[in-house]
């Protein structure tokens, strides 16, 4: 520790913010990474790691504070400048092109080159000296990353990070994708660059990868820098806990009395490619259902599954007794399934965004409001004013482009096109993700009094304590599977995060109770 | 090297040499698929041509293909980054129109020329360039107006079809290499001994090597042209990766220009007149596409050579060849040609049963 | 009406119109100036001179209809060209009364063809219409020898596109029809306002439960039709049918539609903007051929006016990763 203090940081952070149309993705942050280590950055989904590392790659540029690598101020525009000065990101196989050799992908940027051409020999020598150190030998330089399993990608991507030459390398996760033979080596190159006195900034959902590679612990929450400890001096439920944070202000609607209803959605061992591994659970009516787990752990695709949006879909499903498999949203959104699923991504999903308000809202019912081919207008335009009024949706007048509204107007613009269709089970997929915490409660409320009338719903979150106040009971989701159900009231965060996480044994609950 | 490699590792050298062939092969089957095409195909019609296996037919045969082909590598420098370039034929045309009329007098002035032939088309390609990269429109839309303009003043240039291109040059760029040192009183005539042996090669085929040997070959070892593939492949990571994706974009439009270029000058060369024909113009343009399927790249971008769609041009000429060996209704060869372009892209289309979520289908 | 004189908003999708419309003034008063300093008179601005305009825009103005429907789900059909010479020629060979079902019936099945190989195989449209274009010629080089076939046009082919009804042409009253029913179906269906969205973002169309292929068959069997009854009417104009002439009017439709202010990526555009591009390119046409500019003159003119308005309007984001 005094050690560290003698030797400056590398890259240095201070008072760093950035927004994204209005919505805090970090603020105030100060951070410093120092060579020779391997530093953790914890925390939730949407805690603001990302935002992070692309403002330290050169992705985006803050909002506000100063970035420093070795005691020079620098503003960086595109991620070269920031590989120039040291700063090497390895993504999740998200910097490769796919048609391109092994070898080419490692050179890219900076290729080998005699009298002015790519000299491809010095260039596969180049790629073969690089994977040996990562003791990947058994890839050829010449061979098309497309043909490489997903392990062997993100090692390819290792390499072609070490070939910049890093003094900090940035992982995201990029131990994810491994099988446990690469992660074994990657930790002992990790172990080897250590040494050489290159830092690291390591970003991992894997607890147990943290206790053993890291020398120093960051946590965030919400945005910003809680806490930055040495190894060692907090116990995985404090570090939980730390994660989680305290003075959560948020009203979710009462849960009813517990009730029990026939089953209305039953799924049973539904598995599809290699995302989703025999996920089975039920939703009854007028019940809430949340979804828990880490980012993709197969929760998207349990949704689109149920849509009808998976091809080759093992497994079955039965809404109300009858099996069904829908091929199409068309399918899973008429007859007697009334499926609504409320998409992840609003912008590329769940609206056209230069249509005007009117046309989003009728977009998923133009059934109900037809005579014939005919739209008809008096019909559609009474659904549009009920709809607007229901939700409470601002907007000055109906024919704008719904891209004029704010994120969680556009998010009830879509919830509100799904509820038009009278559904009798809706899917959520993280309807409030970046959206403020007004619009959140009213979006909680109205699923809360749809659940009253009989709706069945399931709920995707990434927002433990809504997934904890809002739902009568939560699956938790690892690697394709439900590991884990809490009726509403065993649901605690400390309990969500651990199944989560996956760390068998649950950190010691009740001690400050 | 082999010194110090000790014995037991020589089979391991053998097999690594012969998995990067089959490596190589399977890599790219549409180019490689292409070659053996052609091959069989080819082989197969000089069998069934009275003259067949003769350096006559195959001058004649390179000769009808020479414009196709450099109109097929125009179309695959865009089609590489994904985009499509449909003013390949007018701006072969407009090119064709000026060398009418430039290329004819003194040796300086027919090489001077055909310069300025070569130089219009990657002018005009230049523009197309910067018209997509800095103007932001869609490349298929852009060269659709920007062809009608090449077309225009390709009409301009020659209303009605006319010209006289040197015709020692035109006779020289088509026959063979003998005939062409004859024609200019270099090395005895042509009779030097070293001639001999390599006499009979077709200048037109030795003028497609040449050009794509100091243009394509080396632009695949550039940053530039490495930036090409990695758009097509993936633009995103191709900017993650801080490529100079617009510049890689103006080379591409640009070179396809150039190559437009070439295809309109040999045209006149060859048949010694401009002629500003607008159906032919969009035939030209039509089999460059199919050219560029046939030949292995993919529609998507990022996958195939300007190398393969030169092979993908010479399949559909020997397509050609075949209505004339068997004496098929010639008026049978648009259809074929149409329908050999659906089948290609259609084979292509094949990967969309392989999608297994599909919202993939949608990107 | 209670305030005559005070202009309505703009919305986006309106300058592109008021643009076009405004242009067409222009080239009316250049054409005009030009006529009065030739010929000293003003043949541009005398009705009769603007129904003939009108009578020879209709087979541009049914061909642009169509081309529209397709190019706001952020495809283009390339296949208009043969699919009015194929239906022309089929409905003359055909004759009597079966003429115009005929025809309707090859723009129907190139609709089709066209349509299962975007929606379903998801190959370009740029390059499917394309060869789909190809397919079409060869067949009709086979059918006819490469020469125009002798038949000729029906009586009835004749009289909607030659004749006149009350002094105004019937192929207007044809083409009026023809947008009326466009312009209903794009705003008052719901398979109109699917296309809207299904150009506009077709994931999310897909995900709200729209049938989003069967929508992009539809279009490509609009347009197909379109074509065909553009074609038959050009048939009926000409007495008969012959080679290559549906060439024309191909690069004129897609001017006239994104002149429009119709978006090339789809989901944008009102029909009145199509209608106003297409009167548009008429009158350049006509003005063109009153200075008698050259075809050339006219294909550099398509060509930058189309470029121009594109650079203005047609602007994609950029890619930042």
């Amino acid at each position: 520790m005094a050690l560290e203090q003698q030797t400056p940081p590398f890259v240095q952070l201070r008072g760093v913010s950035k927004f994204y149309s209005g919505v805090r993705a970090i603020e105030d942050v100060d951070l410093s990474c120092r060579r020779g280590s391997i530093h953790a950055i914890l925390g939730e989904n949407g805690a603001g790691k990302s935002t992070l590392i692309k403002i330290m790659s050169g992705v985006v540029r803050p909002d506000a504070g100063t970035v420093t690598v070795a005691g020079d101020q620098r503003h960086f525009g595109k991620p070269s400048e920031a590989v120039r000065a040291g700063i090497v990101s390895i993504y999740q196989e998200l910097s490769l092109m796919p048609d391109l050799t092994v070898a080419e992908n490692i050179s890219i940027s900076d290729p080998p080159r005699r009298l002015g051409l790519i000299d491809k020999r010095a260039q596969d020598r180049r790629a073969e000296a690089l994977l040996a150190r990562i003791h990947c030998e058994d890839v050829d330089p010449r061979a098309l990353v497309r043909e490489l399993s997903l392990s062997r990608r993100q090692m390819v991507e290792i390499a072609k990070a070490l070939g910049k030459n890093p003094q900090l390398l940035i992982l995201d996760e990029a131990t994810s994708a491994l099988t446990s033979g690469d992660v074994e080596t990657v930790y002992r190159v990790l172990a080897q660059l250590k040494q050489d006195g290159v830092g690291m900034l390591f970003i991992s959902h894997r607890m147990h990868e943290v206790e053993a590679l890291c020398d120093t612990l960051s946590v965030f929450r919400n945005g910003r820098h809680i806490e930055t400890f040495a190894k060692g001096a907090r116990n995985q439920g404090e570090i939980v806990k730390l994660m989680i944070g305290r003075g959560i202000v948020h009203q979710f609607p009462s849960r009813p009395a517990a009730q029990t209803r026939e089953a209305h959605l039953v799924v049973d061992k539904l598995s599809w490619e290699d995302r989703l591994h025999g996920a089975s659970l039920s939703v009854r009516k007028g019940e809430i259902v949340g979804l828990g787990g880490l980012d993709g752990q197969g929760q998207k695709e349990l949704l689109l599954a149920l849509f009808g949006v998976l091809r080759d879909v093992r497994g079955s499903f039965s809404i109300e007794g009858n099996v069904t498999s829908p091929a199409d949203p068309a399918e899973a959104k008429g007859g007697t399934n009334r499926i609504a699923l409320i998409p992840e991504d609003r912008k590329t999903e769940g609206l056209m965004l230069g249509m005007s308000v009117v046309d989003n809202l009728l977009s998923a019912a133009y059934d109900k409001v037809t005579r014939g081919p005919f739209i008809d207008p008096e019909k559609s335009r009474k659904a549009v004013v009920d709809a607007i009024a229901k939700l409470q949706i601002k907007v000055a007048r109906p024919n704008d482009p719904v891209a004029t509204l704010s994120g969680g107007n556009q998010q009830k613009v879509v919830i509100a096109k799904w509820l038009m269709t009278e559904p009798s089970l809706v899917l959520l997929n993280d309807p409030t993700r970046g959206i403020d915490v007004g619009t959140k409660q009213e979006i909680d409320r109205l699923m809360r009094s749809l659940a009253d009338q009989g709706t069945a719903i399931l709920f995707y979150s990434t927002d433990y304590a809504e997934l904890i106040g809002l739902c009568d009971r939560v699956a938790v989701m690892y690697d394709g599977r439900i590991v884990t159900e809490l009726a509403g009231d065993e649901a605690t965060e400390e309990r969500l995060v651990s199944a989560a996480l996956n760390i068998t044994s649950a950190p010691q609950e009740g001690a400050n109770q | 090297m082999s010194a110090t490699t000790p014995d037991a590792s020589s089979p391991t050298v053998a097999t690594r040499r012969a998995s990067a062939i089959t490596r190589a092969i399977n890599q790219n089957r549409g180019f490689y698929g292409a070659i053996l095409l052609l091959g069989v195909l080819y082989i197969v019609y000089n069998f069934l041509h009275p003259r067949g296996f003769t350096t006559n037919v195959l001058i004649a045969n390179t000769n009808e293909s020479v414009v196709l082909c450099f109109v097929a590598a125009a179309q695959a420098l865009s089609v590489l980054t994904g985009g499509l370039d449909l003013s390949v034929g007018a701006v072969m045309t407009l090119t064709n129109t000026i060398a009418s009329w430039l290329v004819r007098g003194e040796p300086w002035q027919i090489a001077g020329g055909c310069l300025i032939t070569l130089a219009a088309g990657t002018a005009f390609g230049f523009t197309n360039g910067l018209i997509i990269v800095y103007g932001r429109l869609q490349p298929i839309i852009a060269t659709l107006a920007s062809g009608a303009v090449a077309m225009g003043l390709a009409l301009l240039l020659r209303p009605t079809p006319g010209g006289d291109v040197d015709g020692d040059l035109g006779w020289a760029a088509t026959n063979s290499l003998r005939d062409l040192l004859e024609t200019y009183g270099m090395f005895d005539d042509g009779n030097a001994a070293w001639v001999q042996p390599i006499g009979w090669f077709p200048v037109p085929l030795l003028v497609i090597i040449v050009m794509v040997g100091i243009v394509w070959i080396p632009l695949r070892r550039t940053v530039t042209g490495r930036t090409l593939y990695a758009i097509g492949s993936s633009e995103g990571a191709a900017f993650m990766s801080g490529l100079p994706i617009n510049r890689a974009r103006l080379v591409a439009f640009t070179l396809a220009g150039f190559f437009a270029g070439c295809a309109g000058l040999y045209l006149a060369i060859q048949t010694g007149v401009g002629n500003a024909d607008i159906s032919q113009a969009g035939v030209y343009t039509l089999n460059s596409i199919a050219a560029v399927v046939l030949g292995g790249i993919s529609l998507l971008g990022g996958v195939g050579s300007a190398v393969g769609a030169i092979f993908g041009a010479m399949i559909l000429r020997v397509i050609s060849f075949y209505f004339r060996v068997l004496s098929i209704d010639p008026l049978m060869q648009t259809l074929v040609e149409g329908i050999v372009l659906l089948a290609a892209v259609s084979l292509g289309a094949l990967r969309t049963l392989r999608v297994k979520n599909r919202l993939e289908l949608f990107r | 009406m209670a305030k005559p004189f005070s202009l309505p908003k703009l919305r986006t999708d309106d300058i592109p119109v008021v643009m076009s419309a405004g242009f067409i003034v222009v080239i009316l008063v250049l054409g005009t100036v030009y006529t009065l300093a030739t010929i000293g008179t003003a043949p541009l601005l005398t009705p009769n001179y603007l129904l003939t305009q009108l009578q020879t825009g209709s087979f541009l103005g049914i061909v642009a209809a169509g081309m529209m429907v397709v190019i706001l789900l952020g495809h283009i059909d390339l296949s208009v060209p043969w699919t009015m010479t194929a239906a022309a020629m089929m409905a003359t060979y055909v004759g009597g009364d079966l003429a115009i079902p005929t025809g309707l019936a090859v723009g129907l099945a190139v609709g089709i063809v066209n349509g299962f190989g975007v929606a379903y195989m998801r190959i370009p449209s740029m390059i499917f219409t394309l060869g789909v274009d190809a397919v079409m010629r060869g067949l009709m080089v086979m059918l006819t020898g490469g020469f125009s076939p002798r038949t000729e046009s029906t009586p009835l082919m004749k009289w909607l596109a030659a004749d006149k009804i009350l002094g105004i042409p019937v192929a207007v009253f044809v083409w009026a029809g023809v947008a009326a029913v466009i312009a209903t179906i794009l705003s008052r269906t719901a398979f109109g306002k699917m296309v809207y969205a299904t150009g506009s973002r077709e994931s999310a169309t897909y995900l709200s439960g729209v049938r989003t292929r069967r929508i992009v068959v539809g279009s490509f069997v609009i347009s197909g039709l379109c074509a065909a009854a553009a074609g038959m009417l050009l048939a009926g104009y000409s007495n008969k049918a012959f080679q290559g002439m549906g060439t024309p009017y191909l690069l004129p439709a897609i001017a006239a539609v994104v002149l429009g202010g119709t978006h090339i990526l789809g989901g944008r555009g009102r029909f009145i903007g199509t209608l106003v591009g297409v009167v548009l390119i008429v009158l350049l046409n006509s003005v063109v051929s009153i200075m008698q500019m050259p075809e050339a003159g006219r294909q550099i003119i398509y060509g930058l006016v189309i470029i121009g308005m594109l650079l203005v309007y047609g602007r994609t984001a950029r890619v930042t990763g």
